[in-house]
């Protein structure tokens, strides 16, 4: 099991009692976005759908990288690596 | 049409008009919403009141997200109110369109902006609103003609600018932006390196308005002017296909949307008897950034990233937030949205320079290179009337023009002018 850094952004830090940067264990993105939901059970409905996917909005990058260009939630992560949450800039129509 | 709120769009949430760009409950995008326009159902007086107003995005207020309403007067010329976005030209291109064998094409120069590109419209709108929210610095993540705009703003109105830009960006953007006085960071990384950074300053640091992140649902809206623009220029019509860039999406969907209001205020007539209606959308991209064109083919409603290789750099967003709203667009009104190859793009920027005179960066060759192969490949009805959208000007890219053209060199004796100029000139047909 890896220790992986999450940035949290400003947005859901009520969800964290103001913690902007978290240690998670997991061996992949999807296992320690699951650890960070258990310890902060709000982030949930806030990230992911009622199917558990995260929603369509949401950006998570691992060390800079966004997940879609490795396996998504399954990408492996390693010890000291950075996991940063952060919205998609839209809002057209 | 006062804006009253801020409303999620995906869960509908409200939040008050301040600046903020994502619903905090699901993330999902904030937008403007608005009152009912004061005079709805009086379309004469509401043209009126649009023909009496500033010859610039301003005559539009009423449909643009400020409190006071317009910063400047008909008239009125000051530079305290901002650069003097939108009013530029609708130009019938008859040359281009027997060129591709259709009979009505129009150009709409946005060009012909302060900064020489549409950004002129976003900013404007999105700088207005930070005044109003009492911000003291703008700022932006761009891949070039935002952050002109942006610096440019920030000199009029007086207010300081930092630009983000990519390290690798075509000199002259870099250029026609420090000449302003702007702060110029280069991120090492592409645009979408240059966004997620800017997203994580503008959550840290809440006293800057940075006009696409944090201002994002003001800015935004500035869009909706080139629809209007384009309905009024009309001869309050709206023609039966747009062809425009996509980067982000936004300008797309934005131009759908200012079509759409304006339908709805029974603004816009329509043409021979039908009913008027949203114009059929064709969206344009480079092959190599196509995230919104590849899932658009591939019946996708969500856009897989890219890495971005193309040298329509200032449509080289491989992240397109707004990919999933332009595809839900150009659906509905029975649009398309394609890509074209860097060859195609430069032969695009000469095609539109040979036959209307205007020189239009690669971003405007992206459009025009879409418009020949939509007609081309007969997917336009050559009786349309289509208006292609030309966001930017080409003095900002011309390293993609070099070595496209010939040049003769002769000594200063007219034998030579004979021999190497006359004799080799072909006389157009």
């Amino acid at each position: 099991m890896a220790t992986v850094t999450v940035k949290i952004p400003t947005q859901l830090r009520d969800a964290t009692g103001g913690e902007g940067s978290l240690q998670i264990d997991g061996d992949t993105v999807g296992g320690a976005l699951e650890a960070l939901f258990t310890a902060h059970p709000e982030l949930r409905s806030r990230l992911a759908d009622d199917d558990g996917n995260l929603r369509r909005f949401v950006n998570v990058y691992l060390d800079g990288e966004d997940i879609r260009f490795g396996d998504g939630v399954g990408t492996p992560v390693a010890d000291r690596q950075e996991l940063q949450i952060l919205p998609a800039v839209a809002g057209g129509r | 049409m006062a804006a009253t709120s801020l409303i999620c769009r995906e869960c509908a949430s409200t939040y008050p008009l301040e600046a903020q760009f994502v619903c905090t409950k699901c993330f999902g995008p904030l937008e403007v919403a608005y009152a009912p326009h004061p005079s709805a159902g009086d379309r004469d007086a509401i043209r009126r009141r649009i023909q009496a107003g500033p010859r610039s995005i301003w005559r539009y207020a009423d449909f643009l997200p400020l409190e006071a309403g317009s910063p400047v007067g008909a008239g009125d010329f000051s530079s305290d109110g901002g650069l003097p976005a939108g009013g530029t030209p609708l130009v019938k291109a008859d040359r281009l369109a027997r060129r591709l064998g259709l009979r009505e094409v129009w150009v709409k120069n946005d060009a012909a902006n302060p900064t020489h590109s549409f950004k002129d419209r976003v900013v404007a709108v999105a700088a207005a609103r930070a005044k109003e929210l009492g911000f003291s610095t703008l700022a932006c993540a761009s891949t070039g003609n935002l952050a002109g705009a942006v610096a440019a703003a920030g000199a009029a109105l007086g207010l300081p600018t930092y630009v983000f830009i990519p390290a690798d960006l075509e000199e002259q953007k870099i250029l026609s932006t420090g000449v302003y006085g702007a702060n110029i960071v280069t991120v090492r990384g592409n645009y979408d390196d240059v966004n997620r950074l800017c997203t994580e300053i503008a959550g840290e640091r809440e006293d800057w308005a940075f006009v696409n992140v944090n201002m994002r649902p003001y800015y935004a809206e500035g869009s909706k002017t080139l629809a209007y623009e384009i309905a009024e220029q009309l001869g309050w019509t709206a023609p039966d296909r747009i062809v425009a860039p996509i980067a982000s999406g936004s300008l797309f969907t934005k131009i759908g949307k200012g079509f759409q209001e304006w339908i709805d205020l029974d603004l816009i007539d329509g043409v021979g008897g039908a009913a008027p209606k949203v114009p059929v959308m064709s969206g344009a991209q480079a092959l190599g950034c196509n995230p919104v064109a590849a899932a658009f083919e591939a019946g996708q409603d969500v856009c897989r990233p890219v890495k971005p290789d193309t040298i329509a750099k200032s449509l080289a967003i491989g992240n397109p937030a707004d990919g999933p709203y332009a595809i839900e667009l150009a659906r509905k009104t029975g649009g398309t949205i394609t890509d074209v190859t860097d060859d195609e793009i430069k032969d695009g920027i000469r095609l539109l320079a040979e036959t209307t005179g205007i020189f239009t960066e690669t971003a405007g060759g992206v459009t025009t290179a879409t418009l020949r192969k939509l007609a081309e490949s007969g997917r336009i009805d050559p009786q349309e009337r289509v208006v292609l959208v030309i966001t930017g000007e080409g003095l900002k890219t011309l390293d993609v023009v070099r070595g496209t053209f010939e040049v003769t060199e002769i000594d200063p004796r007219f034998e030579q002018f004979e021999n190497d100029v006359e004799s080799r000139t072909e006389v157009p047909v």
